[in-house]
C-alpha cells in the first residue's frame, strides 16, 4: 500500500511540476526584492542593490534546481527530472554526445544485426512439429571419401526395418520437371518423396490430401502435390484444381493436394511433390544411389544413439552382401544440416561482433571519465548547495543511461539498415535467410545491453567524481581527478587496441584466403560465358539420336551467329557434392576391391566442349566427327584420372567400362586426356572425371555453354531463339553467366571476409578515436604543465615525442596483447582459412604495422596541438 | 563577526523552526529575523535557507502557502506543524545538552 501512496505523490508531484518550479521562482524573487529595498535603503543605488541582492541568492537557477529536487519529492519525479536534466546537459555537449552515440549506436547496432542473424539462422527452431526429432540419414562413402552420399532404396529400407531408434525414415530427392500448358513451358524445381515424408516430417496439406502408400509404387504414382506458390501462381488459387490433371514433364498427373504457406522441402523453393515410385529392382538391388533420407527420431532418442544404432544394421547389411564395403551411415540432426555448414562462419562474425561492441563500450566509459573529469567543478557546486552524493551518482548514471538508450534506440535503426544490406549481400546458398528479421528476444537483449552498457560504464566515473569533496575540486581549479581516471582510461584504451588487434589479424587471414582461393586456377575460362539448361522430353524424344541430333542443331544455328564465338554442351559444368556417378573396371585389370571402388562421374558432352571452354589437350585428341553414334565407344578422361591409374604410362588407348568386369557395359577406349577442371569450387579436390561423346550417350538434358564475344547475357537472346527454332515446346531456363555461378561458389567466403573485415576496419576506428580521446584530453589537462615545459625550453621535438611516446605506449601494450589474444583465437577460424596458416607471419606482422600507423595518426592532432600550447596563456589560464 | 547559521550541522533547521515558533514567516522574514535574534551574529545564507525550507516541509515539520507580505507584496510563508512543533523541542533539549557538555569541558 505505501508502493501506492508513493506512488501516486510521484504522479501528483509530476503534474504539477511547472507549478512547483514557477513557484519557487517566484519565491527567490521575492527574496531578491526584499533583500534589494534593504539594500537600497541602506544606501546602495538601486540597480547595484538588485545586482547585490542576486549575487548574495546565488545563481538562481541552480538553487531552483536544489530546491525543486527536494521540494516535488517522489522518485518518479525524481526520474523525470533526471532525464530532463541529462537531455540538457547532452545537448549542451553536441560533439560529445554524438560520438558517444554515434560509438555506441555501431556496437549495439552491428550487435543486433548479427545476433539477429546468430537467432534466426542457429538457434530458432525449424518450421516442423518437434523438429529437434528430425535427423537426416546420410551414407558414409570411403571410396570418394564423401560423408553424404546418397542411398539406394534397399539400404533404406534395411535401416527402416532394423533400426529401433527411429519412429519412421523416408526417402526424398530433387526433381525438375518441365510444367506444360498455360503458355511458356515453365521448368520447375520440384522433389520426389516417399508417402511416408510428410508424416516424418509432420505436415498436413492445405488442401486435398497427400500420397499413399500405394501411390508410392510404379504404375499407380501419377499424382502430384503443388505447392501454395504455384497454385496460386498457376492456378489462381482455385479450389477446384484437385483431381485436375497437369502435364509434368510429358506425364498427366492428378493433382491431389496443396501444401499450406511457407512449406518448402528440401529446398526453398521446391514448387511440387511427387511419389518416388518404387520399382521391384528397387527393393531388391542396392544401386543406384539416388535417394536421401530423412527420419523421424523416437521421443528422447539422440542422434548419437540412432548413429550407433544405424551402424549396427549397416554392419549387417555389409555382412550379408560385402560389396557394400566402404559404406556407413551418418546421422546427423536436420537443423545442424541446415546450418551446419555456415555455424563456423556464424559463431566467428558474432564474436567478432562481440569484440565491436566491447570496444563501443570501452570507448563510450572513456569518454563519459573523460567528461566527469572536466564537470568536477560543476558537480562540486550541485554538492555544495546540497545536493547528497546519491543524488548525484544518481544524476551521473541516469546520464550515461540516456546516453546508452538514446545510441541503443540509433543502434536498433542501424541494425535494421544493416540487416536489410547483410540479407541482399548474403549468398543466396545461406541457410534460412528468411528467419532473419529483428525479433522481440534480440530486441530486449539489445535493450539490455544498452541499459547494462550505460550503469556499468556511468558507475565508475560517476562514483569517482562523487568521492571527490567540494573543497578539493573546487580549489583545484576545476582540474578534478586526473590521476586514477587517467590510469584507468589507459587501460581501456589499451584493451581496446588489443581487441581491434585481434579482429583485424582474423580479417586479414580470411582477406589473405580469400585472394589466395581467387588466384586458384579453375581450368576453365568462365568469362563471356551464358550457361542455360534445355531439357528434351516427350514422343519426339523417344528415338536415342532423336535428342542428339536437336542439340546438334542447336548449337550449329548459334554458332552461325557472328557474335558467337562457339556453343557447346555437357551434362553439368559445375559438379555438386553428390554428381551422377558410377564406378568403372580397367582392362587387363582384376576387378577393384570394394573399397577401392571410385565412383567417376559421367558427363555427355559435345565435341567442341573442351574448345569452347578453353580447357587444354593433354594427350591424344578431343572428340569429333569419327565418334559417331555407331563408331567404336570412346572416353576421355581428365587429368587426376590419368595420374591416379597410368602414373608412369600413356593412357591413351586404353580402355575402361563403367561397372564391373563382368558388367554388360561396352568397353571405351580413352582417347584423350584433358586437362583437370574444377567443378566442384576453388577449394575442393579434383576427382578422377570421364567424358562421353554425346553421340554415343544421348541424354535429355544438357547444359549449354554459348561464349559470346562480349556480355554473356547478349547471348541469351540468340540461344532463345535457335532452340524455339528447332523445337518451340523444349524450355531453356537457369540461364546466366558462368562467371555468376563461379562467383556464387565463393559467395560464402566473400560474405564472410567482407562482414569481417568491416567489423575489423570499424574496431581500428573505434580504438582510434579511443587513443586519439585519451592523449587529446591529457594533452588539454596538462596545457600548463606543457606550457611551463616551453617557457622552460623544451623543444618543439620534445613536446612532440613526449605525447607520441604516451599515444605509442598503449598502443605497443595493446598491440602486444591482442597479438598473443589473435595466436590463440585465430585457430577457431580454421576451417574458414584456405591455405593460410591461423598463425601467418605476415598477416599477423602487417596488421601490427597497420597498427601502429593508425595509432601514429591518433595520436598526431594530440600531440601537434601539445607543441602549439602558447606558455603564456596555458600558465595564466590556471 | 557573523557566522554562518549551519556550520554546525542541523542546527540551521533548528534555529528556523524557532523563528516559526513564533509564527508564520516568509523566506526574507527567516533570513532577517535569525540575523536580529542573534544580535547580528549568525548570518544564513539563501543557498542554505531554502533548501534547508523545502527539506523540512517535506520532512512535514512545516507547511507553506501564498500570503501578502508587510508591504503587500505575494509572498511563501511557512508555518510550524505540530510535528515541527515536537522536532523544535527535541532539537532544542538535545541542544542544550551537548551545549552544556562542551561548556563543562571547556571550563573543567
Amino acid at each position: 500500500m505505501r508502493f501506492i501512496r508513493v506512488l501516486r505523490q510521484s504522479f501528483r508531484a509530476f503534474a504539477r511540476r511547472d507549478r512547483v518550479a514557477g513557484e519557487i521562482h517566484d519565491e527567490l524573487r521575492h527574496h531578491v526584492d526584499l533583500l534589494a529595498d534593504r539594500l537600497t535603503r541602506e544606501g546602495l543605488a538601486p540597480d547595484e542593490a538588485r545586482r547585490e541582492a542576486r549575487r548574495r541568492v546565488g545563481n538562481l537557477a541552480a538553487l531552483q534546481d536544489a530546491g525543486y529536487d527536494v521540494r516535488s519529492g517522489g522518485r518518479f519525479e525524481h526520474l523525470v527530472h533526471d532525464v530532463r536534466y541529462a537531455l540538457r546537459i547532452l545537448r549542451r555537449r553536441p560533439g560529445f554526445t554524438t560520438i558517444a552515440v554515434m560509438t555506441l549506436a555501431l556496437g549495439i547496432g552491428a550487435g543486433t544485426a548479427i545476433f539477429s542473424v546468430v537467432s534466426g539462422v542457429l538457434l530458432r527452431p525449424l518450421p516442423y512439429p518437434n523438429a529437434d526429432r528430425l535427423a537426416m540419414v546420410w551414407m558414409t562413402n570411403a571410396r570418394i571419401d564423401l560423408d553424404e552420399d546418397w542411398h539406394s532404396y534397399l539400404n533404406v529400407q534395411d535401416y527402416r526395418d532394423g533400426s529401433t531408434t527411429f519412429d519412421a525414415i523416408a526417402v526424398f530427392n530433387r526433381r525438375t520437371a518441365t510444367l506444360a500448358g498455360g503458355g511458356e513451358p515453365e521448368r520447375l524445381i520440384g522433389a520426389h518423396g516417399s508417402a511416408n515424408l510428410f508424416d516424418v516430417l509432420g505436415v498436413r496439406p492445405a488442401l486435398g490430401r497427400l500420397f499413399t502408400a500405394a501411390e508410392n509404387e510404379a504404375g499407380n504414382d501419377l499424382v502430384v502435390v503443388l505447392s501454395h506458390g504455384l497454385w496460386q501462381r498457376r492456378f489462381g488459387g482455385r479450389e477446384d484444381v484437385i483431381e485436375q490433371t497437369v502435364e509434368l514433364s510429358g506425364q498427366a498427373r492428378r493433382v491431389i493436394g496443396v501444401m499450406p504457406d511457407g512449406f518448402s522441402f528440401p529446398e526453398t523453393d521446391t514448387a511440387f511433390w511427387v511419389p518416388t515410385s518404387i520399382t521391384e529392382s528397387h527393393r531388391s538391388v542396392r544401386s543406384p544411389l539416388w535417394l536421401q533420407a530423412i527420419g523421424r527420431l523416437k521421443p528422447g532418442v539422440s542422434v548419437e544413439q540412432a548413429q550407433a544404432d544405424l551402424a549396427r544394421v549397416n554392419a549387417g547389411i555389409i555382412e550379408r552382401s560385402p560389396d557394400q564395403k566402404g559404406y556407413g551411415v551418418n546421422v546427423v540432426g536436420y537443423h545442424d544440416q541446415v546450418v551446419g555448414s555456415v555455424r563456423p562462419a556464424v559463431l566467428v562474425l558474432s564474436g567478432a561482433v562481440a569484440f565491436v561492441l566491447l570496444i563501443a563500450c570501452a570507448n563510450v566509459a572513456n569518454l563519459l571519465l573523460a567528461r566527469a573529469s572536466t564537470r568536477a567543478r560543476e558537480l562540486a557546486v550541485r554538492a555544495a548547495i546540497g545536493a547528497g552524493r546519491g543524488r548525484i551518482v544518481r544524476q551521473l548514471l541516469t546520464e550515461s543511461v540516456v546516453l546508452a538508450l538514446i545510441g541503443g534506440l540509433v543502434g536498433v535503426g542501424l541494425a535494421w539498415l544493416l540487416l536489410q544490406a547483410f540479407v541482399g549481400l548474403a549468398p543466396a546458398s545461406l541457410p534460412r535467410l528468411d528467419a532473419i528479421a529483428i525479433d522481440t528476444r534480440v530486441l530486449l537483449a539489445s535493450g539490455v545491453l544498452s541499459i547494462a552498457t550505460g550503469v556499468l560504464f556511468g558507475l565508475a566515473p560517476a562514483l569517482q567524481t562523487a568521492g571527490v569533496t567540494p573543497a578539493a575540486s573546487l580549489g583545484e581549479g576545476g582540474r578534478g581527478t586526473t590521476g586514477s581516471g587517467g590510469r584507468l582510461r589507459a587501460v581501456l584504451v589499451t584493451i581496446e587496441v588489443a581487441l581491434a588487434v585481434m579482429l583485424l589479424v582474423g580479417a586479414g587471414l580470411m582477406v589473405k584466403s580469400f585472394v589466395k582461393l581467387q588466384q586458384v586456377d579453375l581450368g576453365f575460362d568462365a568469362g563471356g560465358v551464358l550457361t542455360a539448361r534445355v531439357t528434351v522430353s516427350g514422343e519426339r524424344y523417344q528415338q536415342p539420336a532423336a535428342s542428339g541430333e536437336f542439340f546438334d542443331e542447336v548449337i550449329r544455328r548459334v554458332q552461325a551467329d557472328p557474335a558467337i564465338k562457339g556453343a557447346a554442351g555437357i551434362g553439368t559444368v559445375l559438379l555438386d557434392a553428390t554428381p551422377f556417378s558410377t564406378n568403372f573396371s580397367i582392362e587387363g585389370r582384376p576387378d577393384f576391391a570394394p573399397e577401392d571402388r571410385v565412383e567417376v562421374p559421367i558427363d555427355s558432352i559435345t565435341p567442341n566442349y573442351f574448345d569452347v571452354m578453353r580447357v587444354p589437350l593433354v594427350r591424344g585428341r578431343f572428340f569429333d566427327a569419327r565418334d559417331a553414334r555407331a563408331a567404336p565407344p570412346v572416353v576421355i578422361i581428365n587429368q587426376t584420372f590419368a595420374r591416379m591409374y597410368w602414373p608412369d604410362e600413356d593412357p591413351v588407348g586404353r580402355r575402361i567400362k563403367y561397372g564391373r568386369l563382368a558388367s554388360r557395359n561396352p568397353w571405351m577406349t580413352i582417347v584423350g586426356v584433358a586437362a583437370d577442371t574444377r567443378r566442384t569450387g576453388y577449394d575442393a579436390a579434383v576427382r578422377p572425371e570421364t567424358y562421353l561423346p554425346l553421340a554415343q550417350s544421348a541424354t535429355a538434358s544438357l547444359q549449354m555453354v554459348v561464349r559470346a564475344a562480349g556480355d554473356p547475357a547478349s547471348a541469351a537472346p540468340v540461344l532463345r531463339s535457335a532452340v524455339r527454332a528447332v523445337d518451340p515446346l523444349v524450355p531453356l531456363w537457369a540461364v546466366e553467366p558462368l562467371e555468376d555461378q563461379v562467383r556464387a561458389l565463393t559467395a560464402q567466403r566473400r560474405f564472410n571476409t567482407v562482414l569481417l573485415s568491416a567489423f575489423g576496419v570499424v574496431a581500428a576506428v573505434l580504438a582510434a578515436v579511443g587513443i586519439y580521446g585519451l592523449l587529446a584530453w591529457s594533452v588539454e589537462a596538462r596545457t600548463r604543465e606543457l606550457g611551463v615545459r616551453i617557457a622552460l625550453g623544451a623543444s618543439t621535438s620534445g613536446i612532440l615525442v613526449m605525447v607520441l611516446r604516451q599515444g605509442l605506449m598503449l598502443c605497443g601494450i595493446g598491440l602486444v596483447i591482442g597479438l598473443v589474444g589473435a595466436l590463440a583465437v585465430s585457430r577457431s577460424l580454421t576451417s574458414l582459412l584456405y591455405e593460410v596458416s591461423a598463425a601467418d607471419p605476415a598477416t599477423f606482422s602487417a596488421i601490427a604495422i597497420a597498427t601502429v600507423l593508425v595509432a601514429l595518426l591518433a595520436c598526431l592532432v594530440p600531440a601537434v596541438r601539445a607543441v602549439r600550447v602558447d606558455p603564456i596563456t596555458a600558465i595564466r589560464t590556471e | 563577526m557573523p557566522t554562518n547559521a549551519d556550520q554546525l550541522h542541523g542546527t540551521l533547521d533548528m534555529l528556523v523552526l524557532k523563528v516559526l515558533a513564533a509564527g508564520p514567516q516568509h523566506g526574507y522574514g527567516i533570513a532577517v529575523r535569525l540575523h536580529q535574534l542573534s544580535a547580528d551574529v549568525l548570518r544564513v545564507e539563501e543557498g542554505s535557507l531554502y533548501p534547508a525550507l523545502y527539506r523540512m516541509e517535506q520532512r512535514g515539520w512545516i507547511r507553506s502557502s501564498w500570503g501578502l507580505s508587510d508591504n503587500n507584496r505575494r509572498a511563501r510563508f511557512y508555518q510550524l506543524t505540530r510535528a515541527g512543533r515536537r522536532q523544535l523541542g527535541a532539537e532544542t533539549q538535545s541542544w542544550h545538552r551537548l551545549a552544556g557538555a562542551v561548556a563543562r569541558v571547556l571550563e573543567a
